[in-house]
């Protein structure tokens, strides 16, 4: 970290949590922000960079991405997952457990904080598995993992599908405030399924995957959280019906949060089209319909964060009929770009978007980033809103490429990246 | 000569601690301590149940009760024979009433029984013509264990009103800890439960019992920390993710005991796993009142069939 301050002049600042927006500069010293507001002046020893009357925001707090460090480090590595978050303006990447051996042990947790503190330019922190072994039999060692820097507890991919071991672990987690975050989707509903059940399945000849996979799943959760009052994240949710379960269980005061992935809120099934395996995703991408749900939910609160869910895989497991292929997309670099899709159709303030994806997640985690305030860290981003470009996977930092995302158009990338003070990236262009 | 029994125990069993009432419980400490100074006399043996057949039936075994009750039965004079009935051979609360219907039949006075099913002590009370003494039924009861924690307590501490006692870890399986909780807070003590949330039982802060989750929070300014045992096969990720999770949040060591005041006093029902509950240097350190509460065992015994003595049947 440089001691030289940092004087951000010339931006829009955006603090989602307070939706208030105006002119001005930020000043950064110490890896905080010292000063923000219209009247920063420029001293002697500051650097000043002028934003040219871009966005300037709290980096993004991305609460699921899968690394492949330990175990799989051709797919991504802590380091190759930093750049790529860095690039999208992602500054904490919360990562899965799902990890090869997996992150069910304080030592594990121990190395993946120090491994990430020496080779990641962004916050990378672990979320540890829920139970042994990602099993979903016994339970893990919540107290330990979380003193070993385990920001949540998580099955990753995977559900617990014993009940008894949910109640258990829900109530457990309560005695150390600990959130466990949840996929919900009931494999056995699943079955054999590989992308939405109903018509455009059907005429794929793909086996489907109920919604009900996913809504039965949430709904036993609930029922439990409302039994244990432990804190509760449903990961992801991908339908309609998912949103009326998460609005009730809200409106009865019940600590329950839940996420979006971006792709639910940028694609739908049809997406698919002939048979494109870097869509082939858990929860499956849904009907237009549940994709509108999505975005309304997001819009009303009922959403609370958007993920990225990025999932690297390498070719061998995506070059393979749809069936056969591995689920997972990339995320963190398109994250904001997509989202930015639903302010520019008018779905979403901007303010709003940048809650989902900064200020609601820190608070669920309990981190001290996403909002643009003195005193927080120097966690910040520039971004054009409005820049349009065309996707090349080929320019993305991840190891792996399968992103949906390949050749579409975008509007709005980011510039700067800052990371505790210092500038992580930087776009050529500007 | 017969030492006369005392009438001062209105009750024909002693099924639990639910249901006596301090004054109840007073008379039998007070017996109790009694029993202490005949315990360490060179001549133990009293009269009282002299001609009387005390039968010590365990459906679970207990070395550590079991021959409590048997020495107690025996310094009263009494015949102890001891049935060690295999609970793999005795399943179905049939049997549970046909082995109390024979055993009826050989015109016992008193049954110790233990049992690994809640109620089952209560059921065969029900089928025989004798007094039967609770030695433990499932997660239910166990009210000598009581007894005689109080009995250490009074003795160490001179009372148990105002007292802060502190119940320490698995509370949902614990026979011992429900007695506990039952006596202590009908004789005036300030019941604590700490333990994780998946070991305590539902419902109990209803039932008036303070519960905490933290060691240090449970602990502070208590005058007793009583620990209890933690089944192994509880310990792999069902209710408590590991043995080495659990000692360091709820285990009991000298960091944690200095929560508690500084003339606070251990307590452990036995037997103990070391590093796992409670640490070797505070189980055998200043503080611990272990190795008393066995003495303090027998002593409360013999109280308990002394005082049954009046209401024994075949006179």
């Amino acid at each position: 970290m440089s001691n030289q301050p940092i004087l951000f002049k010339n931006a829009r600042l955006i603090d989602p949590g307070s939706d208030r927006e105006v002119r001005g500069g930020v000043l950064v010293r110490d890896g905080i922000i010292q000063d923000l507001g219209p009247q920063l002046k420029e001293a002697a020893d500051t650097q000043v960079i002028d934003c040219g009357g871009q966005v300037l925001a709290p980096g993004l707090i991305d609460m699921r991405a899968f690394i492949g460090e330990p175990g799989g480090p051709y797919r991504e590595t802590l380091k190759s997952a930093g750049e790529a978050a860095a690039a999208g303006g992602v500054t904490t990447v919360v990562s899965m457990p799902d990890t090869s051996p997996a992150l069910d042990d304080p030592a594990v947790i121990d190395f993946i904080v120090r491994r990430a503190r020496d080779t990641s330019m962004v916050n990378i922190r672990p979320a540890a598995a829920l139970t042994k072994g990602l099993q979903g039999a016994e339970m893990a060692e919540i107290g330990r993992l979380k003193e070993a820097g385990a920001i949540a507890f998580t099955d990753g991919a995977r559900p617990v599908t014993n009940a008894q071991v949910m109640r258990r672990a829900l109530t457990y987690a309560r005695d150390f405030d600990a959130l466990i975050i949840h996929h919900v989707e009931d494999p056995d509903l699943v079955g054999q399924g590989v992308m939405n059940e109903g018509e455009f399945a059907s005429r794929l000849g793909l086996p489907g995957i109920p919604r009900e996979a996913e809504t039965v799943m949430l709904e036993r959760d609930i029922r439990l959280v409302r039994l244990t009052g432990g804190r509760y994240h449903a990961a992801m949710i991908s339908c309609a019906d998912s949103a009326e379960i998460v609005r009730t269980a809200k409106a009865r005061g019940l600590p329950v949060t839940c996420g979006v992935s971006i792709n639910h809120l940028a694609l739908n099934e049809n997406d698919i089209g002939d048979y494109r395996t870097f869509l082939k995703l858990s929860p499956p991408l849904r009907h237009e319909d549940d994709r509108q749900a999505m975005i309304e939910a997001l819009a009303d609160g009922t959403i609370d964060v958007i993920v990225s869910d990025h999932n690297p895989q390498d070719v061998e497991n995506k070059r393979l009929p749809f069936a056969e292929a591995a689920d997972g997309a990339v995320g963190l670099e398109t994250l904001l770009s997509a989202a930015l899709r639903l302010v520019h159709s008018d779905r979403i303030s901007l303010p709003r978007l940048l809650r989902a994806l900064s200020t609601k997640p820190a608070e669920i985690l309990g981190l001290p980033g996403g909002r643009l305030a003195v005193g927080a860290p120097a966690d910040l981003i520039v971004f054009d809103p409005d820049a349009p470009y065309v996707l090349d996977k080929r320019q993305l930092k991840s190891l792996s490429k399968n992103t949906p995302f390949d050749e579409a158009r975008l509007e709005g990338q980011v510039t700067i990246t800052m990371v505790a003070g210092r500038v992580v990236f930087q776009r050529e262009t500007m | 000569m017969t030492d006369a029994p005392r009438s001062v125990f209105p009750h024909r069993h002693l099924l639990g601690i639910e249901g006596l009432s301090p004054l109840d419980i007073q008379a039998l400490l007070d017996l109790a301590d009694e029993q202490v100074e005949v315990s360490r006399q060179v001549e133990k043996r009293k009269t009282t149940l002299r001609g009387r057949t005390q039968i010590n039936l365990f459906f679970e075994a207990s070395t550590r009760t079991q021959s409590s009750f048997e020495i107690a039965g025996k310094r009263l004079g009494a015949d102890v024979m001891n049935m060690q009935v295999g609970s793999s051979s005795v399943k179905k609360g049939e049997t549970l009433i046909d082995t109390a219907v024979t055993l009826n039949a050989m015109r016992p006075d008193i049954i110790v029984v233990r049992h690994h099913a809640a109620g089952a002590v209560h059921l065969l009370a029900q089928k025989v013509d004798c007094s039967v003494v609770n030695a433990g039924d499932g997660a239910h009861e166990h009210p000598t264990q009581a007894l005689l924690d109080a009995l250490t307590i009074r003795r160490n501490k001179g009372r148990i009103e105002g007292l802060t006692v502190a119940i320490c870890g698995d509370i949902l399986h614990s026979r011992v800890a429900r007695s506990n909780m039952i006596l202590l807070a009908a004789m005036g003590a300030r019941v604590r439960l700490v333990a994780p949330s998946t070991l305590i039982p539902p419902g109990i802060a209803r039932l008036g019992f303070e519960t905490f989750t933290s060691m240090e929070k449970g602990l502070r300014d208590a005058d007793i920390v009583m620990m209890l045992r933690l089944q192994r096969e509880r310990m792999n990720g069902s209710f408590v993710p590991s043995v080495k999770e659990y000692f360091r949040f709820y285990g009991l060591d000298q960091e944690k005991l200095n929560f508690a005041k500084p003339d606070a006093l251990v307590m452990h029902p036995g037997p103990m796993n070391r590093g796992v509950e409670i640490s070797s240097d505070v189980a055998d350190g200043e503080q611990s009142l272990i190795r008393e509460q066995v003495e303090m065992g027998v002593a409360v015994r013999m109280a308990v069939l002394e005082a049954l003595a009046s209401h024994l049947p075949n006179r």
